[in-house]
């Protein structure tokens, strides 16, 4: 389609455009006439609309103006009610609003009525032209030839292999964003671990109050972290691990897997409260289903077949926490869980 | 150089304007821009809004800066809220609170630069379909079409690190499920989401980088992209719609000064105006409704920002288990058993994922598959490219029903229907959706290129209705005027190009492949009138030539 032949400044003809095809068209017929506003005939008009410019700039400064009322006279600092800090917002935001609003409306309004409205033409250029791109060859061919990369392959390949290495201490020195200083062996088993050991008590979050069996009555849930959580040294990091719900139920609806028997105290049963989708905290517990449900993602787990997964995105069930009761008649962890608690992760296996 | 002739300049601010300009040549760049035209059309402020709310975000993140910690060490807030007075949350939590309510504006500021943040990926988003609609990403724009497409990402990744800064709960719970979609990452995962928190969740630690990424690295990228983008829209010059007297070769509009630089300019003061309003009179991310962060407690009904929700959504719609089958397989390796979480990794990667790999490629699939490869200056009304039309909303819907599913909960509570067939229902249409969008939209443009059509060859109708001897009513029909019939009947007419041999005259597999994909887009489709058509049209009374003669204009 490029024709050599019929170049002008503008358009090489290098360079195959849209419109190039003739076909059975229609001519253009050029712009339409320029049909000429109401203040282009009639200064009247023209005067109204320079009033109404200046109106809208003086909306603007009025808008300005009321902004220091608003900062000023609306705002009390420090002694501030929740109420009058709204007002005081909405006040700021008014003002402002106005303030700009008038100038903007004001300028297009100004470019739209008085400023002239002739459309104009201007022609487009090539982006690059042959002649630019002969040149451009020329040049990087004479600086490879000067610098003798070509010839000389030997400072070529090293050049290329220090040039690949030099980049990896700097990934490396990431290294460290881990502040734990674990060893990577340390750090995949510290997701496998919580805070939950025989014998610690499971007491109410927020108030760190033990639990007695008696206190969890069939239909009822409680939300629970270890006794002494907030006594570590991380209690956000624990917490988000061993954050666990206690339900009680009829044991004659539960369905007890082998090796679970002795994990419930009378049908009181605990499971983790990290949904094993990608972490949400499970709130919600439906008494009448025994279903306990996500509010991110809507992982749905059935407490009655040992917190299994009965719809949603989540992958697995819940993980249960085997509780018994200590010589006090308290609720207390027989272990740890037996699985990590949480999103799946590569190595969780 | 001589001086004999130098200019002198006899006013104060002559002689200023000429200090500067013999010393920076500004000469030079007033004659390049000063009137330079710009073709003027509302689609065309989309991208305006964008850069405006920026220049407002920074404007307003400068300003929040000088108030706000990072810090994640451990207060007890004793500031003027009272609801939260004693209650231990994080440095950084505390100072959004002393923002909020210690410093006068600092609310206002707030909330302009969280709704300026919405505002900036929804400007974004509307300004590429805008330009994917009308084809503008086509020769020479190919490569702005991608540096757009990394500012939309950029954009993202400001307002999802700018997001999790307050440290409240519910952006806390936000990190939550990026650290969980990251330990699904296999092999790197787990260690990536230690290194991003410092150690296992949420430690003392990700605010801070968060906050270095979100002031500095993630905005200096943007600002740069910008440069690009803004450079190259004055390398090529913007494109213009199709009309009588606009061409392939011209540029019609208005000069830079004093329109169009009025325009642009008092469109900066009118976005900020409406962006003051919104964060005056309505309150976004309350944090102090929610609460510091902490990892037991979680409101229902939670939303991430607009932006964000599609991801949810889609990770919302996956079955982690169907039936028995598990979504998470076990992979026994020699040295044990390791987990593919594809619950978690094929909503959040796989989805998203093609639809930016889709819309990057867009314009290299369009050009092979048309075989064109010239420079187009003209836009294309939606209507008259049929099959990228369809396309386009083939792939808005599929964008829609994942950000649909980020509301599932909050479609279920309000319209009193079950949570489960919501997402059934959106599960459904995840697939069929597209599909059906695609086929509908090519026959709605096929439908209103008859319509153009029928207009040209017809008239448009008058209005009038006449009566004839025989006493039949008829509506006058009135030939349409050269310049609208010019709009009606210039357009690239894109056909069907079957297969064709290479220069060893072997048809290669890709090839034909190609024009399968050009005979599925192109088989269908409405050519222009053309004069011939139009004098035959009128011969026959202009009764029975809406279609054309097939035969005669698929030929041409």
């Amino acid at each position: 389609m490029g024709d050599h032949s019929h170049g002008s400044p503008e358009n090489s003809g290098t360079v195959a455009k849209a419109d190039d095809v003739a076909q059975d068209r229609f001519p253009d017929p050029g712009l339409p006439p320029h049909r000429p506003r109401l203040a282009d005939r009639d200064p009247r008009a023209a005067k109204r609309h320079e009033r109404q410019v200046a109106l809208l700039f003086t909306i603007s400064i009025i808008g300005t103006l009321f902004f220091f009322v608003a900062y000023f006279v609306l705002g009390r600092l420090g002694e501030m009610s929740f109420a009058e800090l709204r007002v005081q917002n909405a006040a700021l935001g008014l003002g402002t609003a106005f303030a700009m609003l008038g100038i903007g409306v004001g300028i297009v309004h100004w470019a739209k009525t008085l400023m002239p409205d002739h459309e104009l033409m201007e022609m487009r250029h090539e982006i690059r032209s042959e002649e630019d791109r002969q040149d451009a060859v020329e040049i990087v061919d004479t600086v490879l030839e000067e610098s003798g990369i070509k010839r000389r392959p030997l400072i070529r390949n090293t050049l290329i292999g220090a040039i690949a290495l030099a980049p990896i201490p700097a990934i490396f020195m990431f290294r460290d964003l881990d502040r734990t200083g674990n060893t990577a062996h340390q750090m995949i088993d510290s997701l496998r671990h919580t805070m939950w050991d025989k014998g610690i008590r499971l007491t109410r979050d927020p108030s760190g109050t033990p639990i007695k069996a008696s206190d969890v009555q069939i239909g009822s849930a409680f939300h629970v972290v270890p006794e002494g959580i907030n006594e570590t040294e991380n209690p956000l990091n624990e917490k988000a691990k061993a954050v666990v719900l206690l339900m009680r139920m009829d044991p004659a609806e539960m369905q007890i897997s082998e090796g679970r028997e002795d994990w419930n105290v009378d049908g009181i049963v605990a499971y983790s409260k990290i949904c094993t989708h990608v972490g949400c905290p499970i709130a919600l517990y439906e008494q009448h289903t025994h279903h306990l449900l996500c509010p991110c993602h809507q992982s749905t787990f059935d407490l009655t077949q040992e917190c299994k997964v009965i719809f949603g995105p989540a992958g697995h069930a819940l993980p249960q926490l085997p509780i018994t009761v200590d010589s006090e008649g308290y609720l207390v962890a027989q272990s740890d869980f037996h699985e990590p608690v949480g999103p799946s992760y590569w190595e969780r296996g | 150089m001589t001086t004999t002739n130098e200019y002198q300049a006899t006013t104060s601010t002559g002689r200023i304007a000429n200090f500067v300009d013999s010393r920076v040549g500004a000469s030079a760049i007033v004659k390049e821009f000063g009137r330079k035209i710009f073709p003027d059309h509302w689609s065309f402020m989309f991208g305006e809004v964008a850069m405006y709310t920026f220049v407002l975000l920074l404007l307003s993140g400068t300003f929040l800066t000088f108030f706000f910690d990072p810090s994640m060490a451990h207060v007890v807030y004793d500031g003027s809220y009272v609801p939260m007075k004693g209650i231990g949350m994080s440095t950084a939590m505390s100072s959004t609170m002393e923002i909020s309510f210690d410093v006068r504006g600092g609310l206002f500021m707030r909330q302009v630069h969280h709704w300026s943040a919405l505002l900036f990926v929804a400007s974004l988003s509307v300004h590429m379909l805008r330009v994917f609609f009308t084809g503008a990403f086509r020769r020479p724009r190919e490569l702005n079409w991608v540096v757009g497409g990394v500012l939309l990402i950029m954009g993202l990744a400001a307002g999802f690190t700018g997001y999790s800064l307050p440290d409240d709960l519910l952006s806390g719970n936000g990190l939550r499920i990026i650290d969980g979609v990251m330990k699904a990452l296999p092999i790197v995962g787990t260690y990536l989401s230690m290194f991003f928190f410092g150690g296992e969740f949420p430690g003392e630690h990700v605010i801070p980088r968060l906050y270095s990424l979100h002031i500095m690295i993630v905005p200096a990228v943007i600002i740069l992209l910008i440069v690009i983008h803004l450079f190259m829209v004055v390398t090529h010059k913007h494109t213009q719609y199709p009309g009588p007297g606009r061409t392939n070769d011209n540029v019609v509009g208005f000069p830079v000064g004093p329109v169009y630089a009025a325009k642009a300019g008092g469109f900066f003061f009118i976005v900020f105006g409406i962006v003051a309003f919104i964060a005056g009179l309505f309150q976004i991310n309350p944090v102090w409704n929610y609460g510091p962060y902490d990892p037991s407690p979680v409101s229902a009904g939670t939303q991430p920002d607009w932006y964000i929700g599609f991801v949810d959504g889609a990770l919302r719609l996956m079955p982690g288990v169907l039936g028995n089958f598990s979504f998470e397989w076990h992979i026994p390796f020699p040295w044990g058993t390791n987990t593919l979480v594809l619950s978690v990794l094929l909503p959040a990667l796989v989805p998203a994922g093609a639809l930016f790999a889709v819309m990057f490629a867009w314009p290299w699939i369009e050009r092979w598959v048309t075989k064109d490869n010239r420079e187009h200056h003209l836009l294309d009304r939606p209507r008259n490219a049929p099959f990228r039309t369809a396309m386009g909303v083939a792939g808005v819907i599929f964008y829609s029903v994942m950000w649909a599913a980020a509301s599932s909960d909050l479609i279920a509570t309000h319209f009193h229907v079950a949570l489960n067939d919501v997402t059934y229902w959106l599960r459904a249409l995840f697939f069929i959706g597209p599909i059906l969008g695609f086929w509908l939209t090519r026959r709605i443009c096929l439908s209103l290129q008859r319509k153009d059509r029928e207009i040209v060859l017809h008239g448009r109708e008058a209005g009038i209705i006449q009566m004839s001897p025989e006493g039949g009513f008829s509506e006058k029909h009135e030939e349409i005027d050269v310049y609208k019939r010019y709009l009606l009947t210039n357009f690239v007419d894109r056909q069907y190009i079957p297969a064709e041999p290479d220069a060893a005259g072997h048809v290669s597999r890709k090839e034909k492949r190609r024009a399968m994909i050009s005979k599925f887009f192109f088989e269908d489709r409405v050519a222009p009138v053309t004069p011939s058509e139009l004098e035959a049209a009128h011969a026959a009374h202009g009764h029975h030539e809406v279609e054309g003669d097939k035969q005669d204009s698929i030929e041409k």
